[in-house]
């Protein structure tokens, strides 16, 4: 990275990290209402946008596979400004291959899950590295483009991304394409303080992208960017993967169990008999709140 | 408290102005029994608890007399006269924990504080801290009325929950000591003018930091007094060697000095602190200092060891004793101040000094008897400045949580239901396909695009300007709806008296419903009766809430409907949980019911 005079440096320089989902069975999915390749085409002249709105600002592209997450963009890298497209489409292309090697299913039902832990983290990493560039660097952010639905087997992995998030001060955006809301990224923008949207027309993805998530974080302290109604704050048990709301927690690892159990599953913490005394004082009966 | 009995001497007089039998009063939690001390009178008396309605007493005063006087009934009364308040005191404390433990559902009133008394015995001081935090917390007061005085809650259940609440209230009163006096010239004579007398005023505590600062007077009292002179010569002869000192005339001083032995004890340097600076000297950790030495020991040399102006007269050596420097009893002064209060009581003057010397014993055995100092120091040295890679593997201190591989229980045979039903309604794709048939409509996509690239315009202007309108109509719809301020709540927005119903409600539901699921399983009556009293408390709420939603005007209807939801459904969840659990009881009908314990 070429050395930046601090003069060039204003308030408004960004680092957006997009994690995109290149979920294959989701996307199969979505041919009828948004094919691939015009997703990537809004997705490419978001990224020119960005690049366009401030000199310092930089890019890095992060694809969400099935089986794997790899980086496919970074515009710190020198290139010839022409082919940042190709360039992207390429490495996306070999990414995809890449993925499709390490698929051990021969077949799947319904659109699958991506690897949205695995994205938030290699996110984090590049943030941290930046991080500890030198005093100068830009603000960064996390968008995920993302349609998949939420896999319960990432709920714990999404949640520790998404805390360290929070910790380091990096906001959350989401732009959600698929057909349902997703828990994980509303819980995600609600605590890192991004934003997060549901897109009702598909064919303005572009525009959406452009008004809502192209704003850098110093000017979102005076714009009124939509705000959802409410969040879906229910986490997912550890035996099941349901979705609950009332159930029980271990209280000395917090993992959050449907059905009385005798062990903790993942701290291996056994829980007493309720005592035969006035207050019960059972290890774990805990009311999760609405 | 069965066996708890109080004895007093007291006399029994039927009315005020009765000049009262003299006897003993025995009172015992059942009954009080009163034997006068001359068996010939008739006046026995042995009456039980149950009987006493209530209790009255004079106030306090030296004029008056310490009377108690116990109401039955009928009328009758039971005046005692005591001999000293305190007698009457301990005996009205007992008759009022008598008379409550002998009313029913120990509610008694008592006059002077507005707690209701319960089995157990509180202290004092425990009582006084929840009426503090009453008092302090109005909400909390007003949940206490609502289920304390409703008979919902015992005042025990009450402040089972909020331990800590009073255990906070209570540190609050810091245990402060108070330190050494940092001025050095207590010691102050009061020069008369006229005459040629000059008054000293030595207090204990300045006679403590006396002997705190100078170790050698202080041996100098505990060797002299009482043995050869009483405390007064001592301190009169130390008051002249102060005062001989602070005429700064070294030759007078040499010269009482000679006549008199024991002032010349306080005349003298301190021998004893020259060997306390030593000591600690030795002390010194090498990696603070390699190289301290006695030649660092420059508190005790005259001037610092500084070379002095030239011109000062050199004294003779046999004056040389004599002379004593500011500066050293300032640094002997800071030492002392910053060591703190070595002995806490100011007792008598000679414990004081033998507490002070058997302290510095202490230290000083502790560092003999350490013959290990030389291989702890050793030991010192090698830790602090320790080379990494000369280090061997260090054994963990404490052992691992044996966390489990998180893939061990998410690896679930049973089948996975998607996350998000939400209201969308969409239905998602649940037709299989093949990972290579979507792979490869994968590859082919991204191979379009990369042929025919971007396409111009990205999107038609139509779907932007509906875009750009709905997300415009939106923002400002939630802006009307919640508010310009975000952190701005729709309570804020109601009519003050309905918030304060509705957050009241919040917290007394938040209270009992705290009660109820912490006396699940019930195992005993007591839960069960308490479960049934919360039971019906909670279903007193509903109505309540309703009448909040109508009172209120309509267009915040909606709002309100949506705040009350949760605490409803709250409601709904217990009252579900306790009508399973009383069908499941009923059905065991056969065993004894709620398991006695």
């Amino acid at each position: 990275m070429t050395p930046v005079s601090s003069k060039l440096h204003t308030d408004d320089v960004s680092l957006l990290m997009v994690s995109i989902d290149t979920n294959p069975f989701f996307w199969n999915s979505m041919k009828s209402a948004l094919p691939f390749s015009r997703f990537l085409s809004h997705v490419l002249a978001f990224l020119n946008s960005i690049l366009l709105l401030n000199q310092l600002n930089q890019v890095v592209v992060i694809a969400t596979g099935y089986n794997s997450c790899g980086y496919i963009f970074d515009s710190s890298t020198s290139q010839i400004q022409d082919q940042r497209a190709e360039n992207l489409l390429q490495k996306l292309e070999e990414f995809v291959e890449k993925d499709e090697a390490q698929c051990r299913e021969d077949s799947v039902d319904g659109p699958g899950f991506s690897l949205l832990s695995g994205s938030l983290s290699m996110a984090l990493c590049y943030i941290q590295r930046v991080f500890r560039s030198g005093p100068l660097h830009p603000q960064p952010r996390i968008l995920c483009l993302h349609g998949s639905p939420d896999g319960p087997g990432q709920y714990v992995a999404v949640m520790n991304s998404i805390f360290s998030a929070q910790r380091s001060m990096v906001p959350i955006d989401s732009c959600v394409i698929g057909a349902q809301h997703s828990a994980f990224l509303q819980q995600a923008s609600y605590i890192t303080g991004g934003v997060y949207l549901k897109p009702q027309l598909l064919d303005g993805l572009f525009q959406y992208l452009l008004t809502v998530f192209a704003t850098d974080l110093y000017s979102r302290g005076f714009l009124q960017l939509p705000r959802p109604a409410g969040v879906d704050f229910r986490a997912s048990c550890f035996c099941h993967k349901n979705t609950i709301d009332m159930g029980y927690i271990c209280s000395v690892c917090l993992s959050i169990f449907c059905k009385h159990q005798k062990k903790c599953t993942t701290c291996g913490s056994v829980f007493g008999e309720a005592q035969v005394q006035d207050s019960s004082t059972t290890a774990e009966r805990k009311r999760k709140a609405p | 408290m069965a066996d708890k009995q109080v004895v007093k001497r007291a006399k029994y007089k039927s009315s005020v102005k009765d000049p009262g039998v003299a006897g003993v009063l025995k009172m015992r939690i059942e009954r009080f029994v009163f034997v006068p001390n001359d068996p010939t009178t008739a006046t026995k008396l042995n009456v039980e608890f149950r009987m006493i309605k209530g209790h009255k007493f004079t106030k306090e005063g030296s004029s008056k007399q310490a009377l108690l006087n116990l109401t039955q009934d009928q009328g009758v009364n039971y005046i005692f006269e005591f001999d000293s308040f305190a007698d009457r005191d301990a005996c009205r404390e007992f008759v009022a924990t008598a008379i409550a433990h002998h009313s029913e559902a120990g509610r008694l009133i008592n006059e002077k504080s507005d707690v209701p008394v319960s089995n157990e015995q509180l202290s004092r001081a425990e009582t006084e801290r929840r009426i503090k935090l009453l008092q302090e917390n109005s909400e909390l007061q007003a949940l206490h009325k609502q289920f304390v005085f409703g008979g919902i809650l015992t005042d025990d259940e009450f402040w089972a929950t909020r331990k800590k609440l009073l255990e906070h209230s209570d540190s609050r009163k810091p245990k402060q000591r108070v330190a050494l006096k940092n001025e050095m010239w207590s010691v102050k004579p009061l020069s008369d003018g006229q005459s040629n007398r000059v008054t000293f005023n030595l207090t204990p505590e300045i006679i403590h930091q006396i002997f705190a600062e100078k170790p050698a007077v202080r041996q100098a009292y505990l060797k002299f007094v009482p043995n050869k002179m009483t405390e007064k010569e001592f301190w009169t002869k130390y008051s002249r060697a102060e005062y001989l000192h602070s005429t700064k005339n070294i030759v007078a001083a040499a010269a009482e000095a000679a006549e008199d032995e024991e002032l010349a004890v306080f005349l003298k340097r301190d021998d004893m602190l020259a060997n306390e600076a030593r000591r600690k000297i030795r002390r010194v950790d090498p990696t603070v200092d390699m190289k301290a030495d006695e030649g660092d020991d420059y508190t005790h040399l005259p001037d610092h060891g500084l070379l002095g102006d030239e011109t000062k007269e050199v004294l003779e050596s046999q004056y040389e004793p004599y002379r004593r420097s500011f500066a050293q009893d300032l640094n002997q002064h800071a030492a002392v101040v910053l060591q703190g209060r070595l002995v806490d009581e100011l007792g008598d003057t000679r414990s004081v000094a033998e507490a002070l010397a058997r302290t510095k014993q202490a230290e000083l055995s502790d560092e003999i008897s350490n013959r290990n100092l030389e291989k702890e120091l050793s030991d010192k040295i090698c830790r602090m400045a320790e080379i990494e890679d000369l280090q061997g593997p260090r054994d963990p201190a404490v052992a691992p949580l044996s966390i489990k591989d998180p893939r061990d229980y998410f690896d679930s045979q049973h089948a996975l239901k998607a996350l998000g039903d939400t209201g969308t309604g969409a239905i998602s794709l649940k037709s299989s396909v093949s990972s290579s048939e979507a792979y490869d409509s994968l590859r082919d996509l991204v191979s379009e695009i990369r042929g025919t690239g971007l396409s111009d315009p990205i999107m038609s202007h139509e779907v932007a300007l509906k875009v750009l309108s709905g997300l415009t109509q939106n923002i400002s719809s939630t802006k009307f709806h919640l508010g310009n301020n975000p952190n701005e709540s729709v309570l804020d927005r109601l009519p003050k008296v309905t918030k304060e119903e509705l957050l009241h409600h919040w917290t007394s539901i938040q209270e009992l419903l705290k009660h109820f699921w912490s006396s699940y399983p019930i195992t005993t009556k007591y839960l069960y009766t308490k479960v049934t009293r919360l039971k019906d408390a909670m279903s007193q709420v509903y109505p309540k809430l309703q009448e909040i939603k109508e009172s209120v005007q309509s267009d915040f209807r909606h709002h309100v409907s949506l705040l009350v939801h949760p605490m409803l459904q709250a409601l709904d969840a217990a009252f579900a949980h306790y009508d399973a659990d009383a069908q499941r009881r009923s059905s065991k009908s056969g065993e004894k019911p709620n398991g006695f314990a």
